[in-house]
């Protein structure tokens, strides 16, 4: 110890002599946290494709053309235009007709039923709404398009493999046989699905839309903003302008730190016994999901507007007070209008969050299967992502892109929500 | 290869860009013709030798054209006005300017001979033979024991458990904090108080047997009595190490250096004998800075 | 309930004449001379609508609330003693009927003539009920305005009542919060504390066999009705252990790697990028985990001569695990940045390699923050439904095998809940003992993460 150069030389050797292994250990370490970053985006990498990769072809439509002889006698026999009538006609019939006008030679019960399920139930629909909205048709023979049948529809798709043995496919030899001919004739072919954007759920995957869902969660959403903005923004205020430092503010504080991270499902028990055992308001209705929303929302919008109001520098405040404003007026003429885009930003994202949230909508009954779309808060209706959860339930193949497709268009509001917060952020960031 | 821990460093400014900017010097009394430094740059036995170093900070020429030598078993003071970039320059001698963004520096520096800023120059062993203790006291949040042990550990420097504490034992030892810590060895650095941590630094910066120990401002954060015990460690440890300290403190740097370099507005205007510039500048700016007109 | 609409536009009406006449009347008792009164004319007319207003709306609050089950009570009052005094769950049938009676459903079967009567009644007291909300709530708003306006002089401090009544209801929404936890607290306790009567409380906590279907006939076999709830806990313990086993090494790592050594410009890529996965619909998670991930593994397995559960625990805590990776990162990366930069320096002045100064310094000291950060995870991953609901089981099995099917307490609440659902059975309140448990553990774990996280922050500041 008391000579000092020869430890020097001897540590140092040491240092060189294990310079190797670091920088081995150092590439490696390095190398994992590539690994980690390169996992987790890998993974929304095939989260997407696969959602996607399912769900585009879903906007596609198989539609069959066929040539309907609107008979007088068999739709209005007494020929006086009445709607009630009409609209209590049998238009399958009419369809079934075509069919085998297409199909002269099949014959037996049960190759015509393999026929007539060809096209979707939802065409005599199709026919109907055509003739209701232009009696004039009646007695004339019109070009229609109807929707084919779901397995036809996966049939040309490619989701059914027409090579494979009768037994396991769900077209049979016939099927496949009139659809080639079909498409022989060029009548069978793909047309964008508005069928998808205009539909309330239906049992048959080929007539199942998002129309109901989608209104179902505007009409909670439209709720829970009505009710959680002006609440949080009121609580915000006064906590962060008013509230005294005392136990009580506290305990609000605490309170609204561990309502954020309360799982959402004990949000719809609440819902479930408070809103619809105690208040009885109606189950699956929109109200009551906006208001196990509007809860679960609460906390998330409040922070982000203390937040807002907390950036918004105490000068501001201080020049108002003193030209003579009182503390309220100085909040509300000044204070406020600063912070609100920060709010707004917040609220978004807390919109966001609620339009995706399925749990607590289970609780409160917006799980059943409701076709009709709902025509005000006090309608039972389901949400987009309880949808999705139905959809991807059932067993049928056509639904699997259907939930992919219905994905698709809830990550789409998603994102726009998003980015219509940053666009917000961006917009109206200001420095102090 | 060989450079790769250094690469790491120069492609990773991630440390945050806000936390380290460099000092803005107010250039407003500097007459720019001073160019050149007075006094002899050079030492007879020279540790490290620093010729023509430049530092620029993006746009900014922090450091220009500084030579100077840091010799052995002497303790080197650099003083100057905030942000005369005596800090930059100390941080050159062991690339620690690597870490921070947009920071550029050329020139040669050598250390016993071997230019430490050659592309193939790994950081880690220099920085193991150039030690280094900072401003504010910054022991790891981890035992006395651990905290020392850190660099040997770190660098193989101990074969077995027996040799490192004795490394530790002796660091203490030397750093003067053995008496104070003995009994309580497995605490926790952070529970010292501010002189023992900076005499804690000291003792593990001397844990990996430096050749050089770099010290920024150790005394600005602490109380005069702690300060007197740091000065009187930096005047033991100069029998074994070179020692560069940079300091606030005219007094300090009349009280523990051998030699002085004066710093202004990044060029090196004065280096000397501390006797010799505190007793007669030759500088005018030296002069105003040590009677007090500045600084 | 259908003319609350009308009634809210009337009060609406009545409070804006109410502004109208005070903000008039202030201005006539000034005698022209604005300065003579102590507020703006505009807070005197603001005055009187909020006195007509806001207590009318009270009233209209509880009365919505609660005619319901006013009505109801006194309809069964009513009803013929021998289906007044039906189980609960009959006589919910018979209400059913009832109401739909009163909309003009169809009713299931044939109503006789005490439902009939039932129903008139039903229909006359919402009659009686609707007439008299209208009467009372607008003339409370008439009243309430008309009290304002008699207070109007000119030295009434009317906008200093106005910011009171103001802060009151400011302090009223920042109540809500409170109400909220106690809502969850009152209504998940009262129906558990109703579940443990019928099964005691020991056995659900300690039981080790869980099949919730009460036998029909009580020789039936194999569904006793059994609620212990320990293979619940189990299989979401195994669940949480398999995502955070995903999530806490992935989300460390990145968080790390974009801390200390991603180029700024792949940290401003890479980061948002990562959160998108925590912006995604769990419900988006669990079809994923169903569709492409189960069967993936399944197959995989089989590969490999393992025959794998197609709901295995290994999917659902799989894809769990990827849903919380951004969790995990992002709140570890404002732990690792709040590490001072002088630890750096000090690790970095001693020669140490970047791994070294982050596994031997940075990591240690950061070490609280993490592990606040991950009991959050834990409480996120124990509280999600959707995930499991989709790729998880049903069966309640008692297994620690990540290849087989195990069920969690959130799918369990809700099967339990979903679907037909009568309210007094042990079944369905099984959910709320099962809600209870969850809310209470999640809620310690964020208490004590949220403590742990704070003490470290305080450390560093």
């Amino acid at each position: 110890m008391s000579e000092p150069s020869q430890p020097v030389r001897d540590s140092f050797a040491r240092v060189e002599a294990g310079m190797k292994r670091r920088r081995a250990a150092e590439r490696r370490f390095r190398f994992f946290g590539k690994c980690a970053v390169g996992l987790g985006l890998g993974f929304l990498v095939i989260l997407f494709v696969s959602i996607v990769g399912n769900g585009y072809s879903a906007f596609w439509q198989t539609r069959i053309t066929l040539e309907v002889t609107i008979d007088e006698a068999s739709i209005d026999p007494s020929g006086v235009r009445d709607p009630a009538v009409l609209q209590a006609a049998d238009y399958g019939a009419l369809i079934k007709q075509s069919m085998r006008e297409l199909f002269p030679d099949v014959s037996g019960r049960r190759n015509r039923i393999a026929l007539y399920g060809l096209v979707s139930n939802g065409a005599s629909f199709d026919l109907r709404d055509r003739i209701l909205a232009d009696p004039s048709l009646i007695g004339t023979t019109i070009s229609l398009s109807v929707a084919a049948d779901d397995d036809v529809d996966m049939l040309m798709k490619g989701h059914i493999d027409r090579g494979a043995p009768e037994a396991d496919r769900r077209i049979k030899d016939n099927q496949l046989a009139w659809i080639e001919k079909l498409e022989a004739d060029d009548r069978i072919g793909s047309a964008f699905n508005l069928d998808f954007f205009s539909n309330g759920d239906s049992r048959e995957p080929e007539l199942a839309g998002i129309r109901g869902a989608l209104m179902g969660s505007i009409y909670t959403l439209f709720v829970t903003l009505g009710l959680s903005f002006p609440l949080a923004v009121a609580a915000a205020v006064y906590l962060e302008e008013f509230a005294p430092k005392n136990r009580w503010t506290d305990l609000i504080e605490v309170n609204i730190n561990n309502l954020a991270a309360v799982p959402s499902i004990v949000f719809g028990l609440l819902g479930l016994a408070v809103f619809i055992n105690f208040f009885t308001l109606p189950r699956s209705a929109p109200i009551v999901g906006g208001l196990v929303l509007t809860l679960m929302t609460l906390p998330t919008i409040i922070i982000a507007s203390r937040a807002a109001l907390k950036s918004v520098p105490p000068s501001i405040r201080e020049g108002a007070l003193g030209v003579g404003a009182s503390p309220m007026q100085a909040v509300m003429y000044h204070v406020l209008p600063l912070a609100l885009p920060g709010m707004l930003t917040g609220t978004i994202i807390g919109m966001a969050q609620a339009l995706g949230e399925t749990a607590p909508l289970l609780m409160i009954g917006m799980v059943a299967f409701i076709a009709d779309v709902p025509a005000g808060v006090f309608d039972p209706a389901t949400a987009l992502p309880v949808q999705i959860y139905l959809w991807a339930d059932s067993p049928e193949r056509a639904y699997v892109e259907k939930t992919s497709a219905a994905i698709i268009v809830l990550l789409l509001f998603l994102a726009a929500m998003n980015a219509l917060a940053v666009l917000l952020r961006r917009r109206f960031e200001r420095r102090w | 290869m060989e450079a790769q821990a250094s690469q790491f460093m120069a492609e990773n400014p991630e440390h945050a860009p806000a936390r380290r900017r460099p000092a803005e010097a107010d250039s407003a009394t500097y007459d720019r013709e001073h160019r050149g430094t007075v006094g002899e740059v050079r030492s007879e036995v020279p540790r490290m030798r620093c010729t023509a170093v430049n530092v620029h900070y993006g746009d900014k020429h922090a450091i220009r054209d500084v030579s100077l030598d840091v010799g052995k078993n002497e303790v080197l003071a650099m003083i100057g006005p905030s942000g005369c970039g005596k800090s930059t320059f100390l941080r050159c001698l062991n690339r620690m300017n690597d870490t921070v963004v947009g920071c550029r520096v050329s020139g040669e520096i050598l250390l016993d001979g071997k230019d430490i800023m050659a592309p193939d120059v790994d950081v880690v062993p220099l920085r193991a033979r150039v030690g280094m203790v900072f401003q504010k006291p910054n022991p790891f949040p981890k035992s006395i024991f651990e905290n020392v042990a850190f660099g040997p550990r770190i660098h193989g420097l101990a074969q077995s458990q027996a040799e490192l504490e004795e490394i530790v034992v002796s660091s203490l030892q030397k750093a003067n904090l053995w008496g104070e810590v003995k009994d309580r060895l497995a605490h926790p650095g952070t529970g010292l108080s501010g002189g023992q941590q900076q005499r804690l630094c000291i003792a593990r910066a001397i844990a990996i047997q430096p050749e050089v120990i770099l010290m920024d401002e150790p005394c600005s954060a602490l109380d005069p009595i702690s300060t007197a015990k740091i000065e009187q460690l930096i005047d033991e440890l100069r029998r074994n190490y070179s020692i560069c300290i940079v300091t606030h403190s005219m007094q300090q740097a009349a009280r523990v250096s051998q030699r002085t370099a004066y710093f202004h507005l990044g060029d090196l205007i004065e280096v000397g004998e501390t006797d010799r510039i505190f007793v007669k500048p030759q500088h005018q700016l030296t002069e105003d800075y040590i009677t007090g007109r500045f600084g | 309930m259908t003319q609350t609409p009308l009634l809210i536009v009337l009060l609406l009406t009545l409070s804006s004449l109410a502004y109208h006449f005070g903000r008039k009347r202030a201005f006539a008792v000034s005698g022209g001379r604005i300065r003579t009164l102590h507020s703006l004319p505009a807070y005197y007319g603001l005055y009187a609508a909020l006195w007509a207003v806001i207590p009318a709306l009270l009233v209209l609050a509880l009365w919505l609330a609660f005619e319901d089950s006013v009505i109801t009570r006194l309809v069964i009052a009513s009803l013929p003693p021998e289906t007044a005094t039906l189980a609960p769950s009959r006589l919910n049938l018979v209400l059913n009927d009832i109401r739909n009676l009163v909309v003009g459903n169809i009713v299931s079967s044939e109503p006789d003539a005490a439902i009939l009567a039932a129903a008139d009644r039903y229909r006359d007291l919402r009659g009686i009920s609707t007439t008299a909300l209208f009467a009372v709530t607008l003339g409370l708003a008439a009243i309430g305005g008309w009290f304002a306006y008699g207070r109007i002089r000119p030295e009434y401090r009317s906008r200093n009542a106005v910011e009171r009544i103001l802060k009151g209801i400011l302090i009223t929404c920042s109540t809500v919060a409170i109400l909220t936890t106690v809502g969850i607290v009152l209504s998940v306790l009262f129906e558990s504390v109703r579940f443990f009567q019928a099964v005691p409380i020991t056995d659900f906590l300690f039981g080790l066999d869980w099949s919730p279907q009460i036998a029909i006939r009580a020789d039936q076999a194999g569904s006793s009705g059994a609620f212990g709830a320990v293979p619940l806990f189990a299989g979401t313990m195994l669940i949480t252990l398999i995502a955070m086993s995903v999530a806490v090494p992935i989300g460390l790592m990145s968080a790390i790697y974009l801390a200390e050594y991603a180029s700024p410009r792949v940290r401003a890529i890479a980061k948002p990028l990562l959160e998108v996965l925590a912006g995604i619909p769990t419900v988006v998670y669990g079809f994923f985990a169903a569709l492409t991930v189960a069967p993936f593994i399944r197959e995989s397995g089989g590969l490999f001569g393992l025959d794998i559960a197609s709901e295995s625990a290994l999917a659902a805590g799989l894809v769990m695990g990827v849903m919380i990776i951004p969790f995990v990162s992002s709140l570890s990366d404002d732990v690792i940045n709040a590490v001072p930069q002088s630890l750096r320096d000090g690790a970095y002045g001693m020669g140490a390699t970047q791994s070294e100064t982050i596994r031997r310094v940075i990591f240690p000291a950061a070490l609280p923050g993490i592990v606040g950060a991950v009991l959050l995870a834990v409480s996120r991953a124990i509280g999600e439904t959707m995930i499991v609901v989709m790729a998880a089981g049903l069966a309640a099995k008692l297994t620690a095998n990540p290849f087989e099917a195990v069920t969690t307490v959130t799918v369990q609440i809700v099967t339990l809940l979903v679907g037909d659902q009568e309210f007094d059975s042990p079944k369905t309140l099984a959910a709320f003992a099962l809600g209870l448990v969850l809310f209470f553990v999640t809620l310690a774990l964020n208490v004590l993460a949220l403590y742990i996280v704070r003490k470290y922050r305080e450390q560093y500041e």
